[in-house]
């Protein structure tokens, strides 16, 4: 069984049709990719994912909506990316505004890269 | 490092969706790819490679409903030409990011065929994830000079005589192609048309599969 199928069967609520995993929009499916990828170089076992990813979902309560499934996912990935050392929470947002603004400065139909930052190389 | 307000870069164009917007979400995972990618620990083409194996579970098949349904019911056919956002919402399918969608229709003398590189500019809500070679540079600005030879690469020759109609996706409007309907499919319920619907004909790089092959 390779690591994704194992994963799939751990990680037992993931939303699914016969056919796999299905996802909503295109960064559920990135961030699948990253949970994927981090497990596969070493990050953290499944059991550690589980775990995360099943304190996000308690937290949330038992009234959250089941849409909310891959924003929980993505909470559960950047606290454990936090917890592994391999970012902190504040370069985390730094980088979420460098985007933002990278987004902003690029006109439509252009890919977005964040060079196009207008901030991008001013010493951070 | 406080929070940005934009407000005061803001003037009141008419037009102030000429740059590009992301989601909450998507700004956060590629804040999370951007940095791990530099740390060394993951690499984005194996990313493309695990999103791909699921390039076609994203989204249910909505837009071969949503074609299949126009095919058979006059009435809808009509409501869809006139407003498809509300049209494929009263099947159920809707975007969240409250995208607008515009349904463009091949016929005897048109083709139609839909470009955008940005992943936010598909109507995935329909159809699903962007293919890869959809996001690709060299797809839209060569989809835009010349379709013809872009088509011919999916293997889609069309009578020179045929239009071709090139849509460029914005924020605001995503396009959905609507395929001829093939011919011998007289009597096929919705469900047996709907298999025809290919995401390739939805965006205008293929056609309906021909009912003989879909049967093979």
């Amino acid at each position: 069984m390779d690591s994704r199928t194992r994963a799939l069967a751990e990680v037992a609520s993931i939303p699914r049709d016969e056919g796999g995993p299905v996802f909503r929009e295109p960064w559920e499916a990135q961030a699948f990719a990253l949970a994927v990828a981090l497990h596969e170089r070493g990050l953290f076992t499944w059991s550690e994912w589980a775990e995360t990813l099943g304190a996000e979902i308690a937290r949330a309560g038992p009234g959250a909506p089941a849409a909310d499934y891959y924003h929980h996912w993505l909470a559960a990935l950047e606290t454990l990316v936090v917890a592994r050392g391999a970012a902190t929470r504040e370069t985390l947002a730094e980088r979420r505004e460098a985007w933002d603004r990278a987004a902003h400065a690029t006109p439509h139909g252009e890919p977005i890269l964040l060079c196009n930052d207008p901030l991008h190389g001013t010493g951070r | 490092m406080g929070h940005t307000h934009h407000d005061d870069h803001h003037h009141d164009h008419d037009h102030d969706h000429d740059h590009s917007e992301l989601s909450e979400t998507a700004l956060r995972v590629r804040a999370l790819e951007s940095i791990l990618t530099e740390k060394g620990l993951v690499d984005p083409a194996a990313l493309d490679l695990i999103v791909e194996t699921y390039e076609t579970r994203v989204g249910p098949r909505n837009g071969a409903r949503v074609v299949a349904r126009a095919w058979s019911d006059p009435a809808y056919l009509e409501r869809l030409r006139r407003d498809a956002t509300a049209a494929i919402a009263e099947l159920g399918y809707t975007g969240r990011q409250g995208e607008h969608i515009v349904a463009v229709e091949n016929t005897a003398d048109e083709h139609n065929l839909v470009v955008c590189t940005l992943c936010s500019c598909y109507p995935w809500s329909v159809l699903g994830l962007p293919p890869v070679w959809y996001k690709s540079p060299p797809y839209r600005s060569r989809a835009v000079i010349d379709p013809r030879g872009v088509l011919a690469e999916f293997g889609l020759t069309l009578a020179s005589d045929t239009r071709i109609r090139v849509w460029d996706s914005t924020a605001e409007v995503r396009y959905l192609v609507i395929p001829r309907r093939p011919s011998g499919t007289q009597g096929w319920s919705e469900e047996q048309l709907a298999d025809l619907v290919t995401r390739d004909s939805m965006i205008g790089t293929g056609l309906a599969r021909d009912p003989a092959e879909a049967a093979a």
